[in-house]
This record gives C-alpha cells, sequence and structure tokens, in this order.
C-alpha cells in the first residue's frame, strides 16, 4: 500500500516539475495553477505514502536511506508550500520541485527493505531528533536554492546582460527574504536537532558526543550555518556573500546526510 | 443628410516644443475654456483635454472650416502666432479623429508608451465636459468607446508591461532590486529634465522621499517643492548616500562626483542595503568600478538604453496587436456613424407613412381625437402595425449589410423612392 502510494507520487511530482518548468519557459499563467495543484496533490499522495509505510513498519519511517530520503523530500515540499502560502515568491516552484523530484528518485532506487532499530537503540529521542533534523534540512534547502536563484539574478543585473533568468526570477529583495526567513528557521532547528541527538546517544550509548564521522561533519555544517547566521544577522552581510555561504554550507549538509554515511563508516550508516 | 463631422485638433509632445505647450496648456481648470467654447454657435458638441504633454479640443460640426478657424483662434490665437499653429496643430477629421482619440486613451501616442495615467487624465477631461453640459450624443458614444478600448488593448495586450523609455526602465530595475518602491528614497544629484522625469516616474511608483542636491540650492528647492521633498548642498552628499538607496545622478561636471572609494565604507554603515546608482549624466558622474562592490548596482545612461532596446522588440509587437485592436474598434465605430445616417431617413419615412395610414383611416372612421379612448388606442395601434409592416422592407434594405452598395446610395435609392425630400419641401412649404 505504501509502495504504491509512492510510486504514484513519484509520478505525479514528475507531472508537477514538468507544468513548472514548462510554465518557467512559456510564463503561461495557467500552467502555474496547474503546477501548484499538481504539486498539491503529489504532495498529499506523499504524505499518505509517509503514514502508510509508519503503519506497516509499526515505527517512524526514518530508519532506513529511502524513508529518510523520502522524508526530506517531503519536508522541503513542506517548506515550498508553506512559503507559498505566506509570500509570493515568482517561479521558486521551478527550482524546487525538480530538487524534490530528484531526491524521490534517489529514494525510490534506494532498497526499500524495512530495517528497525536494534532495541538498545529505541527511545522516543529518535524519533524527535531525525524528524527535527530532516525538517531542519528542508528549510537549508530552500535557502540553498533562494541562494542559487539570487546568485543567478544579481549576476545578470550586475552584467546587465539580460538572459533568462531577469524576467522571469523576482527581485533580488525577495530572495535575500527568502534566504533570511529560510536561515532563521532552519538553522535552531538544526541546532535543536542536534541537541536532540546527543540526548539521545547519551541515553543509548552513555555520552553525548561519539565523534563518529557523520557527527564531526554534522559539527562542522552547524559551524558554517554559524558564521553564515552570525555574518547575516550580527555583521550585517546580505546578499551575494550570505548566498554563497548558505549554498557551501547547504553542500555540507548534503555530505553529511551522503558522503558519510557511503565513504566512512559510523554509527549512523544506514544498515546494509 | 450626412451627420456632423468629427474634428479634432491639438498639440502634443511630437509635433510641440515644450516651451510652446507650456504656453498652450490650460493650467486653470477646464471650466473657463469649455465655458469659452459654448460661445461659439458653430459647435454642436465639444471636450477639451489639457495634459502636460497635449492640449487637444474634440467637436462635431457642420461646417469643418469655419468651425476649425474658430476654434484655433479662440484656444490657441491668443498665445501664439498662426504660423506658429500652421507648423504645430495638427487636425484630425472623422474616422481620424477618432483613431487618433483612441491611440491617446490606449496611450499608444504617449510620450512613455503604455503608462495608465492618460485614461485617467482623458476621463476627468470627460466628467469635465459632461458637467458642463457640452458633450452630446456622438462624443458621449466615442469617448465612453474610448476607454473601453483602452481597456481591451491593456487586457489583450502587455503593452503596458514593457519598459520603454529610460525612466521606465531605470523604475523597472529598481523593482528587481528592490522588489517595492515604496518606502525608498531617492536623491536627484543635478536637476536636469531627464532626472525630473525619472523622479517623476519613482514618485508614482509610491517612492517615500525625494531629496535634490543641486550646485545652486534654488534650483533644487524649486525641484524638491514639487514632490514634497527636501534640498541639500553638494557637499553634503557622501552623508546623504547612507539614507537613500536610489541616486539619479545628472550634473553636467566635467568629471566624476563621486569614487568606488566614497562608497565602500557606505556600504557598511548602511549594512549592506542595496543602492541603486542611475548615472545618466554625459560626461559620467560616477565611477564605473562602482558596479563592482557587492549590493550597489550602477548603470549609465548606455546601460539603460540597452535595457530599453531589449524590451522594444517585444514592444513593438505588442504595439501592432494594439494597432490591430484599434482598427477594429475605429471600424466598429464608423459602423455605428453610418447607421446614425440612416436614422434620419428611417424616422421621416415611419412619419410619412404612419401620416398617410392614419389619413385614410380617419377619412373612413372619422377624426381619431373624437373617438372614445378605449376605441381610439385600438386604431392607434393598428396605424402603427400597418406602419411597421408597410415600411419593413425599406427597413431591412437599410439596415442589413448590403456590399455591393453602399449605406449613402442606398439611402438615396429610398429617399427617391418614397419621395421623402419633395414630400418634405411640401410640407415646409405648406407649413
Amino acid at each position: 500500500m505504501s509502495f504504491l502510494l509512492f510510486q504514484s507520487c513519484v509520478v505525479v511530482y514528475l507531472l508537477a516539475t514538468a507544468a513548472y518548468l514548462v510554465f518557467f519557459l512559456t510564463q503561461k499563467n495557467t500552467l502555474r495553477q496547474t503546477g501548484r495543484v499538481i504539486f498539491l496533490a503529489a504532495f498529499f499522495l506523499h504524505t499518505a505514502s509517509l503514514i502508510a509505510r509508519a503503519i506497516e513498519t509499526g515505527q517512524t519511517p526514518l530508519t532506513s536511506h529511502h524513508e529518510a530520503i523520502s522524508f526530506f523530500g517531503w519536508s522541503l515540499g513542506c517548506c515550498y508550500l508553506s512559503f507559498c502560502w505566506r509570500y509570493a515568491v515568482k517561479n521558486l516552484g521551478a527550482f524546487v520541485s525538480p530538487l524534490v523530484f530528484a531526491l524521490m528518485l534517489v529514494a525510490a532506487f534506494s532498497s526499500r527493505s524495512m530495517v528497525s532499530l536494534s532495541p538498545a537503540l529505541q527511545s522516543w529521542w529518535f524519533p524527535v531528533h531525525a524528524l527535527i533534523t530532516l525538517l531542519a534540512d528542508g528549510f537549508l534547502a530552500l535557502s540553498c536554492i533562494g541562494s542559487i536563484m539570487y546568485l543567478l539574478q544579481e549576476r545578470e543585473i550586475k552584467k546587465k546582460r539580460f538572459g533568462l533568468f531577469y524576467s522571469r526570477l523576482p527581485s533580488l529583495e525577495i530572495l535575500d527574504k527568502l534566504n533570511h526567513h529560510c536561515l532563521s528557521m532552519g538553522f535552531p532547528l538544526f541546532t535543536l536537532g542536534l541537541i536532540a541527538g546527543s540526548l539521545w546517544a547519551k541515553q543509548v550509548w552513555g555520552a553525548y558526543w561519539q565523534w563518529d564521522p557523520k557527527e564531526t561533519w554534522s559539527l562542522i555544517t552547524w559551524f558554517l550555518y554559524a558564521a553564515t547566521v552570525h555574518q547575516r544577522f550580527t555583521v550585517g552581510w546580505r546578499g551575494r556573500r550570505v548566498a554563497i555561504l548558505s549554498i557551501v554550507a547547504f553542500l555540507s549538509v548534503l555530505f553529511t546526510l551522503w558522503g558519510v554515511s557511503f565513504l566512512l563508516e559510523g554509527v549512523h550508516s544506514y544498515a546494509s | 443628410m450626412p451627420h456632423d463631422a468629427i474634428v479634432l485638433l491639438g498639440v502634443n509632445h511630437k509635433t510641440t516644443p515644450l516651451a510652446v505647450r507650456e504656453k498652450l496648456a490650460f493650467a486653470a481648470g477646464y471650466e473657463e475654456p469649455l465655458r469659452a467654447l459654448g460661445q461659439l454657435e458653430e459647435l454642436r458638441e465639444y471636450y477639451l483635454l489639457s495634459t502636460c504633454n497635449r492640449v487637444e479640443v474634440l467637436f462635431t460640426c457642420r461646417d469643418v472650416e469655419q468651425a476649425q478657424h474658430r476654434v484655433l483662434d479662440l484656444m490657441f490665437g491668443r498665445t501664439i502666432t498662426s504660423p506658429e499653429i500652421k507648423q504645430h496643430v495638427y487636425r484630425h477629421v472623422n474616422a481620424e479623429a477618432v483613431e487618433h482619440l483612441f491611440l491617446v486613451a490606449a496611450s499608444l501616442d504617449s510620450m512613455i508608451v503604455g503608462e495608465a495615467q492618460i485614461l485617467g487624465q482623458l476621463k476627468e477631461a470627460y466628467r469635465h465636459a459632461t458637467k458642463a453640459g457640452c458633450s452630446g450624443f456622438i462624443l458621449n458614444k466615442l469617448l465612453h468607446k474610448s476607454f473601453s478600448v483602452a481597456k481591451r488593448v491593456r487586457t489583450e495586450t502587455r503593452i503596458g508591461a514593457h519598459a520603454v523609455s529610460i525612466s521606465y526602465a531605470a523604475v523597472e530595475l529598481g523593482k528587481k532590486i528592490f522588489g517595492d518602491l515604496a518606502r525608498k528614497k531617492v536623491l536627484l544629484v543635478g536637476a536636469g529634465e531627464m532626472a525630473e522625469l525619472a523622479a517623476e516616474h519613482l514618485v508614482r511608483h509610491g517612492v517615500a522621499e525625494v531629496v535634490v542636491a543641486n550646485r545652486t540650492l534654488q534650483r533644487a528647492i524649486n525641484l524638491a517643492r514639487c514632490y514634497n521633498g527636501r534640498a541639500i548642498a553638494l557637499e553634503e552628499l557622501p552623508d546623504q548616500l547612507r539614507q537613500v538607496d536610489i541616486i539619479i545622478s545628472s550634473t553636467g561636471a566635467p568629471g566624476l562626483i563621486l569614487q568606488k572609494e566614497d562608497v565602500r565604507p557606505v556600504m557598511r554603515e548602511r549594512r549592506n542595503r542595496p543602492l541603486f546608482f542611475i548615472d545618466i549624466a554625459v560626461p559620467r558622474d560616477l565611477d564605473p568600478a562602482i558596479n563592482d562592490l557587492d549590493n550597489v548596482f550602477l548603470y549609465d545612461i548606455d546601460d539603460l538604453h540597452n535595457v530599453v532596446e531589449m524590451n522594444k522588440s517585444e514592444r513593438d509587437k505588442e504595439a501592432v496587436k494594439a494597432q490591430r485592436i484599434i482598427a477594429e474598434e475605429k471600424l466598429k465605430f464608423g459602423r455605428w456613424l453610418a447607421n446614425m445616417e440612416s436614422t434620419p431617413t428611417i424616422v421621416q419615412l415611419r412619419a410619412m407613412v404612419e401620416h398617410q395610414v392614419q389619413a385614410e383611416v380617419e377619412k373612413t372612421m372619422g377624426r381619431l381625437v373624437t373617438m372614445d379612448e378605449q376605441q381610439r388606442r385600438g386604431l392607434e395601434k393598428m396605424v402603427a402595425a400597418i406602419t411597421g409592416k408597410a415600411i419593413f422592407p425599406a427597413l431591412h434594405y437599410l439596415k442589413a449589410d448590403n456590399h455591393c452598395i453602399g449605406l449613402p446610395e442606398r439611402i438615396k435609392t429610398i429617399r427617391e423612392l418614397y419621395f421623402l425630400d419633395t414630400v418634405a419641401n411640401d410640407q415646409e412649404e405648406d407649413g
């Protein structure tokens, strides 16, 4: 059941991505509405598939790689929809939907076998830690997308050569605001996720911090974001520099998520 | 029996320099000139539009030459000489006048094509004309039509959405940088005409404050007063950079007045809030290297020209579409006017036939006025019905589209067939 829902939501995400991209190129307003409706439908299917998976496995469905990536995609969709609802950021969907779709593809190609946590690791800190961290990742991914859009737009305005993006992307101010909001949501959540994780570690292993590669990389990521947030909120950096920092920091998030799991061994690696 | 001619006389920014337009504009409002036009008995209906870019009089009359002469004398003769009138004033008659009015309303004839303000000014002018009671059947229809044409052009083309002039391009860029121009402050350095135009645009898009810096303070104060802004001395410029967001520079200074190193420390104090420099001076006022600073954007006159050019091809496509809409509406209005032409004939024909039928009825039944109410009503109804039936073929002949024979031709046929002209003459002679 959850598999069927998952499959269908991947297909619908693909449709939404196609609609958004065609809208991006042609700028026909009816397509934007269509894109939004399809995306919303995909999001609901996705939510349903997560719930179904939780019922089937009988635990928080965040233990396997497949589940974690799928939830990452879901949280990105969730952040995007919450932004759509509050702010008008022109053509954001054309950038977000491909990323969500890509995440879903990755999830689709990873093993769907169920992984249960060993009894020693079971604690209610686990869902708290995993949910908060992945939700934070959603916001941070959105800030990265906003930053990429900012850099594209700024480049065209600075170079005075107006190509594909100038008329299609929103104003620099709005993109900068998007980055601001995402950082101010994502960073505290990320911090909370780290704290929850270390409390969980204390509970099951007896130590708050073990310096396994995932933890080390999370800390590096945290410092990168802390630096970005500091520069942004106290020094007053904005625009290009913060955008570049956000992108670099998000690359570190991706590495923490995948690089560490597949390249380096540690307690976080999803059981194979 | 042709209808009245529709005549439009006027000057606009294309035909007439600003110095002359200033003299012609009716700064004191519409009431006085409308009343003056009312004195001319040649005019049937008239209306007057006066904006900073154009002064136009639209009227209907019988004798075009004579009316035109009187109107020109009254409206323009006092302020400019007759060779000047000949040189500047354009005249459009009938279909051309209709087309011109539509072009103006749709903002295709504006200095900044596609700007929306002109429609508001047109409506305002029309409101004055109706208040003074000087617009009639034809002008009411024509002006209402022009409003709907403008609306059609606006909704069906994207003519209003494109940057089509330097200052418009500046506003467009400002919007891409700042998102919303409300609460942004503009600093004008130097008070030239271009700077003024750009400032006016920005104010129309809601900027909060205009600050004017000029070498001669008096000029700065005068200009600042136009926008409820404030004037500063040129020496205060670096200080002001902390507070304003958009700087339009247009001084006649021979060298650069602002270097990159002047701006860099300011950005730190502004906490990197973006600054947008527009340099429309030739030679340039601002160091081109300023553009290299983060969150600072500098556009000079050539860059802005490129923006305008970029939008032009797009706009031309839209303009073609808009012209097509106007041509279409012009034809429709022409048809309406032509039908107006046939109306007097129809009325006359109906009256004549009704008169004859009634005469026959009265011959047999006695005079209608002496009958009792009910019987008279019945007979009147019968007379009307017979009249309708009798003239139906003629009406159909006039109203239906007929591609082989033009309407004037058909009107002539009907009039001859029913002896309308001779009968009318007879009646007049009788009377």
